[in-house]
């Protein structure tokens, strides 16, 4: 008897629907086990039926809910406590839906500031109001994890979440366990690269040129790169992004990390945490451009990122 | 006092829509709107954020296309800091996005699209999807899968990542390519240039002459085109200028950075999203389906009608056959996935052709970046349409502006016009299904939005 699933997305971008769609061959082979009864991204299943003529949204019930974004608006946080309620396990997928993601770097601003800039301050657009009309959603006060809203059984972080650990975490649901989570190590435990526990001192660099690598050679003779004086976020961050072999996927690329899996236990303080970790390899935390975005890139949500009291503009 | 029927969520689209169709008192559509439901507010929460970390922010707009905006945003910082990237680095950034659009074209095409094709738009929706395909062609689905896999793979075993990257960045990209992985590459490339010829020609004899009837009329409205050419006319993703086609095919070409001459955005209370327009058309935007005042389209459609020519051997033949049989420019909105397959032959080919350029393997791949203020204007063409990334930045180079205009935004007043062409023929004394509605979608998806 396949399980039936109900996939929705909120304030997302549809990397972790592709991000599925990545499972290729798996996707395949678990289908026949996949009861997807309600999918915007793939199947014409409809909120007010099928023909438009209901007045309430109603999602089907299902065994597992599956829910990328975070939650924006009114409509959001309403599809998501109907997906709670029509489900049994609810799965909280992308780093989006687990800390809020790239969408909650808006909560450094408010919402007034925001719509100010976007529908009065753009150089291409005639000044107007803001949009208000019943269909289209108002703006909760700030941009919220799934588990800020309603309970979530299971969390598959990442930006987007390794097709390895969505297959890993729907058989294991599917083998009637109720819960899953990633092993709790760092970027780092999971990085080849040299380490030798010091930096060259100086202000931490910002991107302007490449890391110091060979490229006909494996990262294991690339040297760490926190130790070559730029600011990356592997100390802080979940293992997991290259799935269950290979490298972590920015080092990969010979960029570092953003911490784009978040934190790697709950309550844990990413952003003191990285200060000690770059101050035991000689950098100076207070010389990071930009600090308080970089450091909180996806994790914006639980109230990580909040608008500042107004300061003199710079010069 | 008629009635409004509601089509939401819109599927087997990328975002969040939904279609409020208002009936008169004899059933009969009186108007019908597309409404944009979300806002996430990237103009404003990147103020402040150091230029060169922009391309690994903005690609976030969106998982199907992040090349696009990845390589748009490269180009804006480029252009900010005053840098001239490496000609190896153009060509990797060229060589990413080519394969991430194959990749992107493969899914539309497949798993979005042709369930209204292969399975049938009247079909029951739990059928009619990509599961449904699975089972009805289980050998052309299982090659889908792998080829759009491969495409996946081969972005993320070179650059690390195939959604969300970080391998473009101003000045030029953070690594070189290795002869071996070159070689390795363009074994895959040809691979994949065979399945983009195969899935053309099947879509030619099995959907697109099937469906002549339906592509002559459905969501058909007269209005623009938009899109980015090269100097001598050839379409082009990465680079070019713009040129944008008034709907009886004269038209202007002019530099990215001039586009606010050309373009404005109008905002309407019922959608979160703008509705650019051509400023130099008349008193617009009016979309109002009897004369339309400054619509126009973006994506292949359009890429197709503005261009004089395809880039390459193989989609040049194509876009002659699509000329020969349906003009230029048409307006025949179906015809969008046709267009689409044309382009995904010149995907493959430039993927092919990029591979097999000895520069490809230079190791010079990054220039310096010395933060400064200034502005810089960074134009692509995403499969979903023209992108404008228009960045300011101040002395330590953090953006203190930045003005976004992306692909599906540009249609959207077109996807209204064709919403409503295509309930009003569709719908009459108040009859219709949920097979009717499906068509009224089918115009909205033909865009991809």
């Amino acid at each position: 008897m396949p399980v039936k699933v109900v996939e929705e997305w909120l304030n997302s971008c549809s990397g972790c629907e592709i991000s599925i769609l990545n499972l290729g061959d798996t996707l395949l082979d678990l289908l026949p086990e996949l009861n997807f009864v309600h999918i915007p991204v793939l199947i014409d299943h409809k909120y007010y039926g099928q023909t438009g003529e209901s007045d309430v949204i109603e999602i089907p019930e299902a065994d597992i809910g599956i829910v990328s974004g975070g939650v924006r608006n009114e409509e959001h946080k309403h599809v998501l406590e109907e997906t709670r309620k029509k489900t049994k396990i609810l799965i909280a997928l992308g780093s989006c839906a687990a800390h809020g993601g790239i969408p909650a770097q808006a909560n450094m601003y408010t919402n007034k500031d925001i719509f100010e800039k976007l529908f009065r301050g753009s150089p291409s657009t005639d000044p107007a109001s803001d949009p208000n009309h019943p269909n289209v959603p108002q703006w909760l006060d700030s941009c919220l994890a799934l588990d800020e809203v309603v309970e979530v059984d299971v969390t598959i972080p990442g930006c987007p979440p390794h097709p390895d650990w969505i297959a890993e975490a729907l058989t294991a649901l599917l083998e009637g366990k109720t819960s899953w989570s990633l092993p709790e190590r760092s970027v780092c435990d999971t990085c080849p690269v040299i380490r030798e526990k010091k930096s060259a001192a100086g202000p931490v660099r910002r991107c302007f040129e490449n890391l110091e690598f060979n490229p006909e050679e494996g990262l294991d003779k690339m040297r760490c790169i926190n130790e070559q004086g730029f600011l990356c976020l592997g100390p802080v961050t979940l293992a997991g992004c290259a799935g269950k072999e290979g490298v972590p996927r920015c080092i990969q690329a010979r960029t570092p990390c953003r911490g784009c899996f978040g934190p790697i236990r709950k309550g844990a303080r990413p952003m003191v945490d990285m200060m000690g970790a770059m101050s035991s390899v000689g950098l100076d935390p207070k010389t990071v451009v930009d600090r308080r975005a970089i450091m909180n890139r996806y994790i914006g949500g639980h109230g990580n990122l909040r608008p500042l009291p107004a300061r003199p503009a710079r010069k | 006092m008629g009635k409004i029927v509601n089509i939401q969520p819109v599927t087997r689209i990328e975002g969040h829509a939904k279609v409020a169709i208002h009936l008169d008192d004899a059933g009969n559509v009186a108007d019908t709107r597309l409404h944009i439901q979300t806002l996430r507010g990237f103009e404003k929460f990147v103020e402040g954020r150091p230029v060169e970390e922009m391309p690994r922010i903005v690609c976030h707009i969106c998982g199907i296309c992040p090349w696009s905006h990845h390589l748009a945003s490269s180009k804006a910082g480029d252009a900010c800091f005053g840098v001239t990237p490496p000609p190896a680095a153009v060509k990797l950034r060229r060589l990413m996005q080519m394969i991430a659009y194959v990749g992107d074209k493969l899914l539309h095409f497949y798993f979005l699209a042709a369930p209204d094709f292969v399975i049938g738009p009247d079909a029951d929706y739990a059928v009619r999807n990509v599961i449904g395909i699975v089972n009805a062609a289980p050998n052309i689905a299982k090659q889908v899968v792998h080829y759009r896999q491969l495409t996946a793979q081969i972005l993320e075993n070179f650059a690390g990542r195939a959604i969300h990257p970080t391998f473009s960045i101003p000045g030029g990209v953070s690594k070189p390519m290795t002869e071996a992985e070159r070689v390795e590459m363009l074994a895959h490339a040809l691979e994949l240039l065979d399945f983009s010829m195969f899935t053309i020609k099947f879509a030619k004899e099995n959907v697109f002459a099937k469906y002549i009837d339906a592509i002559k009329t459905l969501g058909v409205i007269k209005v623009g085109h938009l899109g980015l050419v090269t100097d001598d006319g050839a379409l082009d993703f990465y680079d070019g200028k713009l040129r944008l086609m008034q709907p009886d095919g004269s038209h202007e070409d002019f530099a990215d950075d001039e586009y606010l001459d050309h373009i404005g955005e109008h905002v309407e209370p019922w959608s979160y999203q703008k509705f650019p327009y051509a400023k130099k058309w008349g008193d617009g935007p009016a979309m109002d389906l009897d004369n339309p005042v400054g619509v126009y389209r973006t994506n292949c459609l359009a890429r197709i009608n503005v261009c004089d020519k395809m880039a390459t051997p193989l989609a040049q033949a194509e876009l002659e056959e699509f000329r020969a049989e349906f003009g230029r420019p048409t307006h025949l909105t179906l015809l969008y996935h046709y267009a689409r397959l044309i382009e995904l032959v010149q995907c493959a080919e430039q993927t092919v052709e990029l591979l097999e350029d000895p520069e490809i393997t230079s190791s010079d791949v990054r220039k310096k970046i010395e933060p400064r203020s200034g502005r810089g204007v960074g134009c692509v063409e995403a499969p979903r349409g023209t992108l404008i990334h228009d960045y300011q930045s101040d002395d330590e180079g953090l953006i203190t502006q930045a003005n976004l205009i992306v692909g599906t935004t540009h249609n959207n007043a077109a996807m209204n016009l064709s919403v409503k062409q295509a309930a009003t023929e569709l719908i009459k004394d108040g009859t219709y299904d949920q097979a009717i509605l499906n068509k009224v979608e089918m115009a909205i998806r033909a865009y991809d939005p």
